[in-house]
């Protein structure tokens, strides 16, 4: 066989492309960078320092070291899930009460409040200007044994049934499951409330209109119209309640009881008292592992990835 | 969630420099991207080192160049005058010596404050604090982790000379060689006669036992206190007990909480319950009493016949403190019988100092004659103190405490 060298036949000149402007390319990662900067700082760095944490062994006075000791991880879900448990119950409860006491609340500042709107909303947010602390222990009062509200269940025999069912004890509301929750809801209800309102706002008033102009009842408006329109409130709402709520220890500390304790009163104790800190880290991982499942599954289930 | 369509955004973005860089899809990408770098290394190689100070401390002291002083204190522990902005003692101390002190009320819980000064004692830094003033417990545990200074004998002649018998010798610092008593906290039963509607109380056995008290009774989160007074109600001295006896008194409580006999472990909010009504008897500290007592008439305390439960909280010096002369010479000052007769009465706590009651009584008789105060000798022979524990002990103690507190 002869090789035929031929000279290739010259090139074309190809069309000379005009490379992409490099500064814009890189605008919306500058534009991020001290959002970035700061999640590293303060998210990721934290994160693996608490990973960490969770796979070491020893003691405060000879020092940790990692020895991969994953086994801290399952001893505290076998010791701690019926906290876990407990701490979604009750966050998951005071999330579906802040939202059918909020979502009234939220429609009628939206739709019907008037000239009284920007009141209602300022009495929405007053409560907040006074600490979390105060206004946990302000529900001591309240729920007082003698005091006039567990006098008025008392007399409706409210009390037995809700003692039958297990959330109080006795004749009193506080140290009970019960109040636990009534100070969660309490506590959380606000972060429910505006962005619900925000969201119902923001409704075109002309859509009722129409609704109304095609013969929809006041009630097939709502579950048509305005609920659907109102979801992203609904998903931000319950998240912004839920989240923290499970993570909460001061309102099961104040005011429940030893038949009460959240999974973040054993977190502070584990930290705190007992100075176990591989088991504190690795139940704040559990913990937010939790979280996520829970959040990313409702998410998808109420399909809002759009509207959020 | 849309993992394929993600990436593609993170890819499309990286190519062609579109606006199209999701929130999500950066957020994942920046975190999971620092996890992954972070990676194995990273984890392996932040362990916590010996909190144990070995190496000795090295003391860094200014006290003759600088005349000041920075003093920690817990909230309420200290003489105010009527402004309730100055603190007479404090200001005569500064008067006479020229040492200003820098007075704060930052101490609140001795576990949050262990929380927070352990990074710099665990490095060998200064807290920026010249004293301190935590429990004994807390003390002891500093005191053995070689994070507070040992004082100069020579700079206390009053505080030798004047400190309570029954404070000199604890198990965790004989002789006081780091540590003076700021005071004595006694721990006693606490009740209130309306809601008690009769009922005797006069015991942990009473109130554990009795089921008119049935979800009226409370006891205190802080462990030594709570376990310390069912010890000595069951028979047995905190000050020498065993792993057996430490479960017992555990179980013996476990069965009034499974029985709903007690309402709840509270710390210092059970003066609100207490004075309500709502707790029927309570374990209190005696200094809490004195204020409700004055306050509301139907709150009043009982010593048992058993004993109760004295601790202490203790003025220290940590590591690397600049002033520790100047902080020596303030907590001499302190025992000296003026400054220390209007400190307790105004703090209502049990005064360390002997030869006070003299003192006292010139500023209020009923102080002077209050055994909650000035402790006399029926009442100092009932005191107890809890043992100091090694660090397993106290992990096994809390961690069994805490599932008594929280089922």
């Amino acid at each position: 066989m002869t090789t035929v060298t031929e000279a290739p036949p010259p090139l074309a000149p190809t069309p000379q492309k005009k490379p992409p402007r490099r500064r814009g390319r890189l605008t919306p990662y500058w534009l991020l960078l001290p959002g970035i900067l700061w999640l590293l700082l303060f998210f990721a760095l934290p994160m693996v320092y608490q990973a960490s944490t969770s796979v070491q062994t020893g003691s405060l006075e000879e020092g940790y070291e990692v020895t991969w000791h994953f086994a801290t991880y399952w001893d505290a879900v076998s010791e701690y899930w019926p906290q876990f448990l407990r701490s979604v119950l009750y966050a998951g409860t005071a999330t579906a009460l802040c939202l059918l006491l909020g979502y009234p609340l939220a429609y009628l500042i939206a739709f019907r409040a008037g000239r009284w709107r920007n009141l209602i909303l300022i009495l929405v947010i007053a409560p907040f200007f006074t600490s979390f602390l105060i206004r946990t222990l302000a529900w001591k009062t309240i729920l007082a044994d003698g005091g006039p509200v567990v006098g008025a269940l008392n007399s409706l025999h409210l009390l037995d049934v809700t003692s039958w069912l297990g959330i109080t004890a006795g004749d009193r509301v506080l140290a009970t499951p019960l109040a636990v929750v009534c100070g969660l809801t309490y506590n959380f209800l606000p972060f429910m409330i505006l962005p619900l309102y925000t969201s119902l706002e923001r409704i075109d008033g002309r859509l009722h209109e129409a609704a109304h102009d095609l013969y929809a009842k006041p009630f097939t408006t709502f579950r048509k119209v305005t609920f659907p329109l109102s979801m992203p409130g609904v998903v931000s709402g319950t998240l912004l309640t839920f989240i923290p709520a499970s993570g909460d220890y001061v309102n099961a500390d104040l005011l429940g009881s030893t038949d009460t304790r959240m999974v973040g009163n054993v977190i502070q104790g584990q930290f705190l008292r007992v100075l176990d800190y591989p088991t504190a880290a690795a139940l704040s991982f559990i913990l937010m592992a939790a979280i996520l499942i829970i959040v990313t599954l409702y998410i998808r289930k109420s399909g809002t990835e759009d509207l959020v | 969630m849309h993992n394929a369509g993600q990436n593609k955004h993170v890819q499309r973005s990286i190519r062609n420099g579109g606006p199209s860089v999701t929130r999500r899809s950066l957020l994942r990408a920046t975190t999971g991207g620092a996890l992954t770098l972070g990676g194995a290394a990273t984890l392996s190689a932040c362990g916590i080192p010996a909190a144990k100070n070995t190496a000795g401390v090295d003391s860094d002291d200014h006290s003759a160049k600088e005349k000041r002083i920075s003093f920690s204190n817990w909230t309420e522990y200290m003489d105010v005058d009527d402004s309730e902005k100055r603190h007479p003692t404090l200001d005569a101390f500064t008067k006479r010596t020229g040492i200003k002190v820098k007075y704060t009320e930052d101490i609140n819980d001795n576990v949050e404050f262990f929380g927070k000064i352990k990074p710099q004692l665990a490095a060998g830094q200064d807290t920026g604090r010249d004293l301190i003033c935590v429990t004994d417990w807390l003390a002891a545990r500093l005191i053995r982790f070689g994070w507070v200074q040992k004082l100069d004998p020579s700079n206390l002649p009053h505080a030798y000379a004047n400190l309570s018998q029954q404070f000199r010798n604890p198990d965790w610092d004989p002789g006081r060689a780091y540590s003076y008593p700021w005071t004595g906290i006694s721990t006693v039963i606490a009740y209130n006669k309306k809601a008690l509607d009769g009922v005797e109380v006069k015991s942990v056995s009473d109130m554990l036992d009795n089921p008119k008290l049935k979800g009226r009774v409370g006891f205190l989160s802080e462990m030594r206190d709570t376990i310390g007074m069912t010890l000595l109600d069951l028979g047995k001295d905190p000050a020498k007990f065993t792993d057996d006896d430490y479960d017992a008194a555990i179980a013996r409580l476990q069965k009034a909480v499974d029985q709903g006999q007690i309402r709840r472990f509270t710390g210092n909010d059970y003066t609100a319950d207490l004075t309500k009504g709502d707790l029927a008897a309570c374990i209190a500290w005696a200094g809490d009493v004195v204020q409700l007592k004055a306050d509301s008439p139907d709150v009043d305390f009982v010593i048992p016949d058993s004993g109760y439960m004295t601790s202490t909280d203790n003025l220290l010096v940590p590591n690397k403190a600049r002033h520790k002369t100047n902080a020596e010479r303030l907590i001499d000052y302190y025992y000296e019988p003026g400054p220390a007769a209007q400190l307790a009465a105004y703090i209502n706590y049990v005064c360390p100092v002997d030869g006070v009651k003299a003192e006292l009584a010139k500023i209020d008789e009923d102080a002077a004659n209050n055994p909650l105060i000035i402790p006399d000798a029926a009442m100092a022979a009932k005191s107890r103190s809890f043992r100091s524990l090694s660090t397993k002990e106290e992990t096994a103690y809390e961690e069994k405490f805490a599932k008594l507190t929280g089922a």
